[in-house]
């Protein structure tokens, strides 16, 4: 598996697309950071782009790499190695590289700029690991997509649906059924919707670490003990699942795949 | 070598294989025919273990291989269409390979052979169709596997370097290697093949020599031969 | 026997001073023929200074009905042995000054305070230090007093079992200045004031409010600092109040605020910085209020306006990196925004005057959902919410649509210099 995973990275790493990503995150962290000097509002800003934009981008270059590789895949499950190693081993292949274009485009121009000196060190660094998280999540989702659909151009399709789904109009869904419902108790409804969508999740943890957490008690008890307690595990926990199951799925899938 | 027994394999509906049942005892090289889509690279890819069957074992050596992959280290396999990473070299493409398969083989025989030197320490993406079919070639015969498994090996190479193939197929042959190969390619069936198999909706409709073939169908020549095997196939249908 | 002439002759002198119009000093101390508080007092006259010299000194209840002056040295401390009051000035012009109470009485029937006041004029009380008390200073009837540099601490964490650091009941033209005020239930609490000068105080880790004031006319309140108090600062049922330059810093709290204006008419709110509260202004009832030259940075909603408030008037503020900047429950609105600075603003200056030339509304629509279910609060700062606010702002149907800054401020007003 470590080999595959290597040999993968090693293509990724060196592949444009890699540095454009990787240059896109560090003119965004050089810019932002020139435009205003408050590092905390920086981090607030950033959250939006990278709860976004990470998991749009583990989508695309999941299913692109995937379909793209299928020949090599081939070449691979030719050889004497266990297919359960290739596939997991191309995943964290994938998500490896997506993970450090983020972690060094933001890293970088952050730790230039004195991150490491301010308080706002954990709050960055929660919001690098979110990122990843999500990088993860969605480059599993769209490697099951992938392995699912032979058609490229479905496949694709699929793979923008599902993110669009997670990231805009599951939120729709929620905000409406919401305010529709508005007469009932929600509070435990809110909780549960929140944790089936793992976007919603990782903004919900940047903001309870930006201090958000008071406006976010605001409404009820329940919301305050859960955001000013065990809010922080139990979501960190939840990331976790999103995480550990879609790789699950995959990998079952590839197994009794035909190639 | 190999014993393949009661293989059932579908997609969806589709039936490929229906109870494909045959054993390559002896070494040398068996030709695997059949039209299209009668399953040729449905059963190279169940002994790979890239298709797994509905029903029906595969043997490879006499141990069951099935879920298995320690056993295809004793297996070379040059597949129909050749495509690497974008991102590597060739020369890092075959140490990969190498690394993977745990080999200190020395390809630089080969690499000559198929001219591909001046093109070692470049990207695969800039290769063209034939030499990265070249570079496949070289991955496939540069271990030294007691089975090999070629599917369409001719696909876009140059005359001097179907010549070189060929050679390295006899060599490989006089070496006691067995070898599978699917062509549509007669000559090179004539010249080389010590067997056929041949396949027709999904079941063996026959295994033997070129000569016996000849002989069961009465023709002149295996083009012939095959010829009318389809052309009683198709009355069949219409009966 | 030698002792009894000692103290005969201070009395002489005493009544000597008294007389002529100079005060004479009474020394208490360990050593000194004067040993006690209650001593010295008695031995005081109208005009007299005690002077307290290092050492702790039982003190309960002691009720200063002439118009002396306590002072203390360096380390001169009043121990009111948990009863009851310790000092209670009853008559005018009063000082204590420089002295440090401990021990002051606790009561859930009585309000037993460290330095008590009552229909006195002319106090003056400064640079004391109170520990722990129930109340710090309070203050009834009593006018035209000065309280200046004093600290009371506290560390109290429930409502019911402690009182106010400076404590006001119909009092007039006081001068609250300087005052450090913390851990207490409410900083500074004012009801019935008149005519007040609250000025430069620091009023920190409240449980309840750093300030806290209800029907006080005409007062002004300048230069103090709010922080981390339980609930932030609440003004209500007051008319004529000036509130300038303070600080409202980071009142945190489900249930919080920088400052709370309830049926508040004819006030003026300037050059004051709100930041990182809850809510930075909670507007309930209130009217005819000049907001100006604010600074509104870092809180959940800068401004939340609840019903009934009229004829406010913001302009010149600066709303920065809010969550929310203004809130409303109603479609109605009644009153003005001109010329602030919203950090938030996307619009250009193609003129180059400094004001952008698109109107900008600062209510948004997900601020107006949030105030019919608050439970949507959940998805601040998702992209389905930035997408209908964009819409609303597009084209307002729930938002009331005469509420625009038609003159938004392209650059920072206040300039925020720390």
């Amino acid at each position: 598996m470590w080999k595959i995973l290597k040999y993968s990275f090693a293509d990724l790493v060196r592949s444009r697309w890699s540095y454009v990503y990787l240059a896109f995150y560090l003119i965004l962290g050089f810019s932002l950071l020139f435009l205003n000097n408050d590092l905390s509002k920086t981090v607030i800003t950033l959250m939006n782009i990278v709860v976004v934009l990470t998991p749009m981008i583990g989508t695309i270059f999941g299913i692109m790499y995937f379909y793209s590789a299928r020949e090599f895949t081939e070449l691979l499950l030719a050889q004497p190695i266990k297919r359960r190693n290739i596939f997991l081993g191309q995943y964290l292949g994938i998500a490896l590289s997506l993970s450090l274009s983020l972690v060094l485009g933001l890293g970088i121009p952050f730790l230039i700029y004195g991150i490491a000196q301010s308080s706002e060190i954990w709050d960055f660094g929660f919001l690098l690991l979110v990122g990843t998280f999500l990088t993860f999540i969605f480059t599993a989702l769209s490697v099951n997509i992938s392995l699912r659909n032979e058609n490229k151009v479905k496949g694709f399709g699929y793979a923008i649906l599902l993110w669009l789904v997670l990231a805009v109009i599951y939120d729709g869904i929620f905000l409406i059924s919401l305010v529709l419902f508005d007469d009932y108790p929600l509070d435990r409804f809110t909780l549960a919707a929140t944790m089936f969508n793992p976007i919603d999740l990782s903004r919900i943890l940047v903001l309870l670490k930006l201090d958000i957490s008071a406006l976010l008690g605001y409404t009820g008890a329940l919301f305050q003990n859960f955001f000013q307690g065990s809010g922080v595990f139990i979501s960190l926990g939840m990331l976790v699942l999103w995480t550990v199951v879609p790789v699950k799925l995959l990998l079952r899938k590839a197994i009794r795949k035909d190639f | 070598m190999i014993r393949i027994e009661n293989l059932h394999k579908g997609f969806g509906k589709l039936k490929v294989l229906d109870g494909v049942d045959f054993e390559i005892g002896s070494q040398g090289v068996v030709a695997v025919l059949g039209p299209n889509g009668s399953g040729k690279t449905t059963i190279l890819k169940t002994i790979l273990g890239m298709v797994i069957p509905q029903e029906g074992q595969v043997y490879v050596k006499g141990d069951p291989v099935l879920g298995e992959y320690t056993y295809r280290d004793q297996i070379a396999y040059l597949p129909q269409i050749a495509r690497f990473p974008d991102n590597l070299s060739v020369r890092e493409l075959i140490a990969m390979i190498k690394n993977i398969r745990g080999s200190s083989r020395d390809e630089s025989e080969l690499v000559d052979r198929f001219g591909l030197r001046p093109s070692l320490n470049k990207k695969l993406s800039s290769l063209s169709g034939g030499t990265k079919q070249k570079v496949n070639i070289v991955l496939t015969f540069m271990f030294d596997c007691p089975l090999l498994i070629l599917d369409e090996p001719t696909a876009g190479l140059d005359p001097v370097s179907l010549i070189s193939l060929k050679e390295l197929i006899v060599e490989e042959r006089e070496k006691g290697k067995t070898l599978l190969i699917t062509t549509h390619i007669m000559n090179l069936v004539e010249e080389l093949a010590d067997q056929i198999i041949f396949l027709l909706e999904g079941k063996i409709y026959f295994q033997g020599t070129v000569k016996e073939l000849e002989e069961k169908t009465g023709q002149p020549d295996l083009e012939h031969a095959i010829a009318q095997i389809f052309k009683n196939d198709v009355e069949d249908t219409k009966i | 026997m030698i002792s009894l002439g000692k103290t005969g002759f201070i009395v002489l002198v005493l009544s000597l001073t008294a007389v002529s119009g100079w005060g004479k000093t009474i020394f208490v101390c360990e050593g000194c023929p004067v040993q006690t508080i209650n001593q010295a007092y008695d031995l005081a006259q109208p005009g007299d200074t005690v002077l307290v010299k290092s050492g702790t000194y039982a003190c309960v209840n002691l009720e200063l009905k002439k118009p002396i002056t306590v002072l203390g040295e360096q380390g001169a401390i009043l121990d009111g042995q948990s009863e009851g009051y310790i000092l209670k000035i009853l008559a005018d012009n009063v000082t204590i000054s420089g002295l440090k109470f401990i021990n002051a009485g606790r009561s859930y029937t009585k309000d037993f305070a460290a330095i008590y006041s009552s229909r006195a004029n002319n106090f003056v009380i400064t640079n004391n230090t109170i520990i722990d008390p129930f109340f710090g200073i309070l203050l009834e009837k009593s006018h035209k007093g000065l309280v200046e540099n004093n600290t009371v601490l506290s560390d109290r964490v429930r409502e019911d079992d402690s009182g106010n650091g400076i404590h006001g009941w119909h009092c007039s033209k006081l001068r609250i200045k300087n005052n450090e005020l913390s851990g207490l239930r409410d900083g500074i609490y004012l009801e019935f004031v008149e005519e007040s000068v609250i000025q430069n105080n620091n009023s920190h880790g409240n449980i309840r409010y750093g300030l806290h004031f209800m029907f006080s006319n005409h007062d002004d309140y300048i230069e103090n600092t709010f922080r981390d108090n339980g609930a932030g600062v609440a003004v209500m049922f007051s008319k004529f109040i000036q509130m300038r330059r303070n600080h409202f810093v980071q009142n945190w709290g489900t249930a919080s605020y920088g400052l709370l204006l309830k049926e508040i008419y004819d006030a003026e709110v300037e050059e004051n910085k709100f930041q990182q509260n809850t809510v930075g202004i909670f507007l309930e009832g209130s009217t005819r209020i000049n907001y100006r030259k604010n600074r509104f940075e870092r809180n959940g909603w800068a401004i939340k306006v609840s019903g009934g408030c009229y004829t406010n008037i913001f302009s010149q503020n600066d709303f920065v990196s809010n969550s929310f900047d203004v809130s409303y429950n109603s479609k109605m609105n009644d009153n003005k925004f001109e010329g602030n600075y919203w950090s938030s603003y996307s619009g250009y200056d193609l003129d180059k005057d400094n004001i952008g030339d698109v109107p900008y509304r600062p209510v948004k629509l997900f601020s107006y959902v949030v105030n019919r279910t608050p439970e949507t609060i959940i998805l601040l700062r998702s992209l389905f919410v930035d997408i209908i606010n964009f819409s609303e702002r597009v084209s307002p149907v729930f938002t009331p649509d005469n509420l625009v800054d038609n003159a938004p401020a392209m650059k920072s007003i206040t300039n925020d210099s720390n």
